[in-house]
């Protein structure tokens, strides 16, 4: 039955920019090549749908949006396999030095999700980014999305809000939402910044390398048409969202400068950043750090994306938040790296092949301190207080949390015992963040030393159904029927 | 409310599905989340804990606030899947029931 478990040298996980330029390097280089995303099309949440959108008029989404089908021949040409609507759940090591064993399930219209097997010598993750949580009171009601998900919307099917429609956050992709809305000509009632004044202070160390960037004349641009369109509401230090009669949001509570106001919204779009997406790495055992910068976890790896669990290489802003046109580099020194670590090329002709891509890389990445530090998210929205809502799928409150780390509650892990916090279908991904900062807060701790959920496969809901169609292996045969030998 | 673009966009194939047994047009390439949303639908299910109404919140797969049923099928993410003509989506109202 091992002849139905698909095999190669190289499996990439997500097909963002690191991962399309991933698996095209690694397959140019000779490496069977596999790479595996949840989407059906090739892109990522950046560069979603770019070859389907039904947004053709080019400067509503923007050039860097476009930059995103250069991507996509090359590695159709590369001879890499494409497995789309496929979904990672599971990945265990083989012994010896044999790599891994991957299970994954495939989507089919109409029918229950197959799930398969894989195996592969070296695994590159380029599993990206996901929003933040900024979880301030209602941010559970419908109406309230984050702003990455209004971008999809715009991207994948050129659906955009109507009525009064607010922005509240702070960091690039909150402008560049407005900034597309605006090309697209739709109505925005006002953002609300909750940067605090004079956070550019804490950013002006890093101004040198963020004024010799490619940030300052695109950003500049963009910041001046979205100022000159927009009413821009700074220092907002507190939000609540409020339901209506029909149970959706209606109003916006906020306050800035110590004056509290209360204004009508039909929708209400979040963002606060975005942080790695480390499931994945996280549940294989890689060791994480905690980044002070950008407060949030990242997987530890060094200079070739290399991790701490061998054979398993992490590219793009899954293994720490740089952005799109880094990633893509990050994916190639990936590749590079393991094709080395195959055997396939040798280690001077690696460091050859990595060099063009390190210094582009060191161009993409500079003057990123310098908004890191300007919209840095504020503590009162990383760790908030109350009834409101921490785990989105438990329900559990931060009130809750914080009085579970007031009685001793020893971290994350325990907490899961107190309160199902991080047990439902997310795993974790939209409290993990706050759950650790809230008992860091309430027990003078590091978040550091809070430590994190201890995740483990399968990393997304599976049926028994899935599970019960793997194939037979060997392992599973013998562990079935070794008691009858 | 959300509506779709008129001006700088192709027309993709129109696609039609029911939601809750009422007819709802939409796109090829919409995903079922993005159909509801044009809809003017943005609450697609009840939380089992307490009940509240959910909608789709993150669009790409990992908040699980979009679960929805399509085609007898309990919680399918509304946002993960794409939508097909004939398709009939159900938003789900209470804990799911496990058939035995």
């Amino acid at each position: 039955m091992s002849l139905d478990i698909l095999s190669c040298d190289l499996l990439v996980v997500g097909a963002g920019p690191a991962g399309l330029a991933a698996a095209t390097r690694a397959a140019g280089l000779g490496l069977a090549t596999v790479l595996i995303d949840e989407q059906p099309a090739p892109g990522g949440q950046i560069y979603r749908a770019v070859s389907s959108t039904p947004v053709q008029a080019r400067d509503i989404l923007g050039a860097d949006y476009w930059h995103g089908l250069g991507l996509l021949q090359p590695f159709f040409d590369s001879g890499a396999k494409h497995l789309a609507s496929a979904t990672v759940w599971s990945i265990n090591r083989r012994d010896g030095d044999a790599g891994f064993e991957v299970a994954y399930s495939v989507a089919t219209p109409g029918q229950d999700p197959q799930a398969a097997l894989l195996h592969c010598r070296h695994i590159v993750l380029a599993t990206g980014a996901q929003e933040r949580p900024f979880p301030i009171p209602g941010w559970t009601l419908p109406g309230v999305i984050t702003a990455g998900a209004a971008q999809i919307l715009l991207k994948t099917s050129g659906v955009v809000p109507e009525g009064r429609t607010v922005l509240a956050g702070g960091g690039p992709l909150l402008y560049l939402l407005a900034w597309q809305y605006l090309n697209a000509g739709v109505r925005i009632e006002a953002i609300l910044e909750t940067a605090p004044p004079g956070q550019w202070r804490k950013a002006l160390p890093f101004a040198w390398g963020f004024l010799r960037s490619p940030y300052l004349g695109k950003g500049l641009k963009l910041l001046r048409a979205v100022r000159a369109a927009v009413p821009i509401v700074q220092g907002v230090t507190s939000l609540e969202a409020i339901a209506d009669a029909t149970g959706q949001v209606g109003q916006l509570r906020y306050e800035a400068g110590g004056q509290g106001r209360t204004i009508a919204v039909d929708q209400l779009l979040l963002h606060q950043g975005v942080v790695p997406n480390t499931n994945l790495s996280r549940a294989i055992g890689a060791e994480h750090e905690w980044s002070e910068r950008q407060d949030c976890w990242q997987p530890v790896v060094d200079a070739w994306g290399a991790s701490s669990v061998p054979q398993l290489t992490i590219a793009g802003d899954g293994a720490g938040i740089a952005g799109a046109a880094a990633a893509e580099h990050r994916g190639r020194i990936a590749a590079v790296h393991a094709a080395a670590a195959l055997g396939c090329i040798d280690s001077a002709t690696r460091d050859r092949e990595a060099a063009p891509h390190r210094a582009a890389l060191t161009l993409a990445t500079r003057g990123r301190e310098f908004f890191e530090a300007l919209y840095q998210a504020p503590p009162q929205f990383r760790r908030p207080v109350g009834d409101t809502i921490v785990c989105r799928c438990e329900e559990a409150t931060a009130e809750q949390v914080r009085h579970a780390a007031r009685l001793g509650c020893q971290g994350p892990n325990q907490l899961k015992a107190f309160l199902r916090c991080g047990m439902g279908p997310c795993q974790g991904r939209f409290c993990g963040l706050t759950v650790t900062e809230l008992i860091a807060d309430e027990q003078q701790r590091h978040p550091r030393e809070v430590g994190y959920y201890r995740l483990r496969f399968p990393t997304k809901p599976v049926t028994l159904g899935e599970i019960a169609s793997l194939p037979q292996t060997d392992h599973s045969r013998q562990s079935v029927v070794r008691f009858r030998k | 409310m959300f509506r779709r673009l008129d001006a700088g966009t192709s027309a993709p194939r129109p696609v039609r599905i029911t939601v809750d047994g009422q007819a709802l047009d939409c796109r090829e390439g919409d995903s079922v989340a993005a159909a509801l949303f044009a809809g003017g639908i943005a609450a697609c299910r009840d939380t089992a804990v307490s009940g509240a109404a959910r909608g789709p919140f993150c669009m790409m797969g990992v908040c699980y606030d979009c679960l929805v049923g399509i085609d007898g099928r309990p919680n399918q993410q509304a946002c993960m899947t794409r939508v097909r003509d004939g398709m009939a989506v159900e938003r789900q109202i209470g804990a799911r029931e496990v058939a035995v």
